[in-house]
């Protein structure tokens, strides 16, 4: 059984150690596969609230926060020691009475729009937002128009130079019935 | 539009798509481009590291170019780019002004007295009070702040040859050149 493992050095980002959470999170599994409890882990037990509102909504929020160290985990979700930092202000603002979209722009300001997990709405993500429907009507324009002008060439009747030229074929043809014995 | 044509316009939507993608690969996630850009510094006052008595805030940064270097002793990084600042320590176009971010006195002093201080003055921030108002999310990181307090650029990794004369030089050159 290992002794509690200092992972502190680890959870501290640095662009030499970027793997730091890939380690951090084998390491964890490890430890649990070897029955280990000495792992401090964080958990939502050292935050106190006043009602189980308040924790629902801290939930909610620490959810909508990404960790911009091991950036596909949320604030909720990573133990990066950034991320505990936030954690703390986020705390430490809606005991102060801040709501979550003051405490959203808050961090938004700081760290820019890619700490929200839910990239916002505006000028510079409309290709982000609508390009996808945009690609699809394109697709269906041009599937709807393709399928239409199929269909019409197949019902137009053909002309009668090439109802001729359709019948010489057909005259000549090895298995015209008119000049083939192999048909059966 | 002739068949030719026609058949060729896929391979240009695919052809534009691997570029995309091929430019979208070269760029690193974990650079994430900075909203403070443009802005005034935030408002913050530190005890300065080697002398506490002192204060580092935002007003220091004001009526001179200064290179703000966000860094902590157990980044191996910037032990890396240590040298570099040295070497920057000694240019007078601008200063070198230190973040000690998340880290504890007698570790970062230790530093500076092995491999020396090119700080004019190191702002101390174990517990990320200012770091946080900064965007700052990782070590080392390195602010551009022009001669009125305005962030102009936010350097994230070491400073390297390559970096100081590629982007950081040019800059600080503009900058000084605007404020002339």
């Amino acid at each position: 059984m290992p002794p509690a493992l200092n992972l502190y050095p680890l959870l501290k980002m640095d662009p030499l150690i970027k793997m730091s959470c890939m380690i951090k999170s084998l390491l964890l599994g490890a430890l649990l596969l070897l029955g280990s409890g000495s792992v401090s882990a964080y958990t939502l037990e050292e935050f106190q609230f006043d009602s189980p509102e308040q924790q629902t909504e801290f939930r909610e929020l620490i959810a909508k926060l990404r960790c911009l160290v091991c950036q596909n985990e949320s604030l909720a979700g990573s133990q990066a020691e950034l991320a505990q930092d936030l954690r703390n202000e986020v705390y430490r603002m809606m005991r102060a009475g801040q709501s979550q979209d003051e405490i959203l722009d808050f961090l938004v300001e700081r760290y820019g729009d890619f700490v929200l997990y839910d990239p916002p709405l505006k000028p510079s993500t409309y290709l982000l937002w609508f390009g996808p429907f945009v690609l699809i009507g394109i697709a269906g324009f041009v599937v709807v128009r393709t399928i239409l002008s199929k269909k019409r060439a197949a019902d137009e009747p053909i002309s009668a130079s090439e109802q001729e030229r359709l019948q010489a074929l057909l005259d000549n043809s090895p298995d015209s019935p008119s000049s083939s014995s192999r048909s059966t | 539009m002739s068949k030719s044509v026609r058949f060729l316009i896929p391979l240009i939507i695919f052809g534009a798509l691997v570029i995309l993608l091929v430019i979208g690969l070269g760029k690193d996630p974990s650079k994430v481009p900075s909203p403070l850009i443009g802005k005034h510094v935030p408002v913050f006052s530190l005890p300065e590291l080697t002398d506490p008595s002192r204060s580092v805030s935002n007003e220091d940064l004001k009526g001179q170019i200064s290179l703000v270097n966000v860094w902590a002793s157990w980044c191996g990084s910037c032990r890396q780019e240590h040298q570099a600042l040295m070497a920057l320590s000694k240019e007078t176009d601008f200063q070198v002004v230190g973040l000690n971010w998340k880290d504890a006195a007698q570790d970062a002093l230790a530093v500076l007295r092995m491999t020396g201080n090119p700080y004019a003055m190191v702002g101390y921030d174990p517990d990320n009070k200012v770091g946080l108002h900064w965007g700052v999310y990782g070590a080392p990181e390195t602010f551009v702040v022009d001669q009125a307090g305005i962030i102009r650029y936010k350097h994230i990794g070491p400073i390297d040859r390559k970096v100081w004369e590629e982007t950081l030089q040019p800059l600080v050159a503009q900058l000084k050149a605007e404020g002339a």
